[in-house]
């Protein structure tokens, strides 16, 4: 295999270690820095500001110590489901950072550089382009409901299975609700893919925002009419995420007020961390799905929608810009889900469910309803 | 028994919308509260007389920056202490000794060459065993040993917190109060 053919498959390689290596891992180590500075703040401390400069270096020993601990399994345990749990908690949220569209694409052709000429082949900033791609996220993304299941069952002592109970029967009552208040955004986008439906939305304005669009010339009116259909997905789906990913008020399978850490009491050192380190990247992936889906993900207002046809630096450039715009709005929803843990107390189990089957799932029935006759109304965009 | 009558909700309230706003608008304010007094912006609120040390404007204090002043009466470490003319207080009568509940203190006695009674040859507080009872200091004919309002003390090595006669004298330092002992001397 020469290099020119073998080029694409290395691109794809560099773009999986570049993104789950130097921007989800770290963006998961700052969230827990800014998830205790912010926490802090909200109760009138000041949070860890010893190590570095206000305490920017905390993720450094925060990392150091959960290598470091003993390792400990139980002698009650199930061992092999005890070791895989972990393992499945962490995998599915960075197997769904995949097809998450990070930026636009960087348009092929030669750049000199250092009095040298290099060919840049045509880079999407999205690591798998499927026109599945939202399933994708669905049906790996609930793939992790079973790390907490199994290590709840498997740690075999009373509150980690209590936790896993919970987990399995809040996953049941949310995850209708979140999958259906995502397709009118597919009715209207007509596409599964998401760099496809970040198109849409730059052409045509933001789902929940549909002022901000790639240009004055291009506002769209009927994008104002799907408007209130828009705002009641973003807010099923903005509540759903916060079950997907037991976040506070839903936090159930955890609840270390009365689980002592539910379906995690059992475990220690690296097995823990990966448990934590599955529960921030899920944040991170819903996050990002929540601005794909209703925030134009990687688009800047008011800037031209695609690179295509563009001077290959010039596309760099703007793909920098989007990679910006896109992290911000990331970290702007991290902060939200933050700020909803320090503020919302934790449901009840029976509350939880209430709120799934009896409010969400038929309010996003109706608003699929509502969107397909809008749609039938004002004609297609 | 008398039955607390449900709130009626009005329909906006049961959107519960409404009430997790205000809520958030809460937390968002003391955390923009607490980050502008950090940063030096704002000025601190009047906190709890004790927490006014607190110059970040946060309920916690930065120990060991910010410390707080302990109040009069407060139970630190005991120390041994000297009149206004260097001398030593202590006659050594062993009282502290026998009334310690822990068993901290250890005293060799030791005649002096004045014609005075007595005075310790050496005075040994083990600092690790001390609970700041403070009944050396109620039991004390002399007022020669007083609880200080220092309490931290850190060590490598078992030994240094072990306060003989010398580091207990430096610790306590004078008092000029009258004593019994050199009286008609």
């Amino acid at each position: 295999m020469d290099f020119q053919t073998a080029l694409p498959f290395v691109i794809m390689v560099i773009k999986t270690m570049v993104i789950i290596f130097m921007f989800i891992l770290p963006l998961v180590s700052y969230s827990v820095y800014a998830e205790r500075r912010i926490s802090a703040m909200i109760q009138d401390r000041l949070g860890p500001n010893r190590v570095g400069f206000a305490g920017l270096l905390q993720p450094l020993p925060d990392a150091l110590k959960f290598m470091f601990k003993e390792d400990f399994t139980p002698a009650h345990v199930h061992k092999v489901y005890f070791w895989i749990a972990p393992a499945l908690a962490m995998i599915p949220a960075l197997l769904t950072v995949a097809v998450i569209p990070f930026g636009s694409m960087i348009t092929s052709g030669d750049v000199t550089l250092f009095g040298r000429t290099f060919h840049v082949p045509e880079i999407g900033l999205v690591v798998a382009n499927f026109d599945v791609g939202v399933l994708f996220v669905f049906a790996i993304a609930s793939l992790s409901v079973y790390g907490i299941v199994i290590g709840g069952w498997a740690s075999n002592s009373k509150y980690p299975f209590l936790g896993g109970i919970r987990s399995s029967a809040q996953m049941i009552s949310y995850e209708l609700a979140m999958g259906l208040s995502a397709i009118p955004v597919f009715l209207i986008a007509q596409s599964l893919n998401l760099s496809q439906i970040v198109q849409y939305q730059a052409e045509h304005g933001w789902s929940v925002l549909p002022f901000f669009v790639q240009s004055m010339s291009a506002f769209d009116w009927r994008s104002f009419v799907l408007w209130v259909p828009m705002l009641v997905s973003f807010l099923i789906f903005l509540i759903a995420s916060f079950a997907e990913t037991n976040r506070l008020p839903f936090d159930l399978p955890e609840s270390e007020t009365e689980l002592v850490g539910g379906y995690h009491t059992e475990y220690s050192s690296m097995k823990f961390a990966l448990f934590f380190l599955g529960e921030y990247a899920a944040m991170i992936v819903v996050s990002a799905l929540m601005v794909t889906l209703f925030f134009g993900g990687w688009h800047f207002p008011f800037l031209p929608a695609s690179t295509l046809g563009m001077e290959t630096v010039t596309s760099i450039k703007y793909s920098i810009l989007h990679v910006a715009t896109f992290s911000i709005k990331l970290v702007l929803f991290l902060i939200l889900f933050i700020w909803v843990r320090w503020t919302l107390p934790r449901f009840r189990y029976d509350q939880l469910m209430h709120l799934g089957w009896k409010i969400l799932l038929p309010l996003a029935l109706g608003n699929i309803f509502l969107t397909a006759v809008l749609l039938v109304l004002v004609g297609k965009g | 028994m008398s039955v607390v009558a449900r709130p009626n909700l009005k329909w906006f309230e049961k959107l519960y919308i409404p009430v997790i706003l205000s809520g958030m608008r809460i937390t968002v304010g003391h955390f923009v509260k607490t980050f502008l007094t950090n940063l030096g912006i704002r000025k601190t609120d009047k906190l709890h007389p004790y927490l006014e040390m607190s110059k970040t404007g946060s309920v916690t204090m930065q120990y060991p920056e910010e410390q707080w002043t302990m109040p009069e009466g407060y139970r630190g470490a005991p120390a041994l202490i000297k009149d206004e003319e260097g001398r030593e207080k202590c006659v050594s009568c062993q009282l502290c000794e026998f009334i310690c509940p822990p068993r901290a203190i250890k005293i060799w006695p030791n005649e002096i060459e004045t014609n005075v009674e007595k005075a310790p040859k050496e005075f040994k507080i083990d600092m690790l065993r001390c609970i700041y009872c403070g009944l050396c200091e109620e039991v004390c004919p002399e007022e020669a040993i007083f609880l200080l309002k220092e309490y931290v003390f850190t060590g490598q090595t078992r030994a240094e917190l072990m306060h003989d006669k010398e580091k207990l004298y430096e610790m306590g330092g004078t008092i000029a109060r009258p004593i019994m002992k050199w009286k008609d001397k």
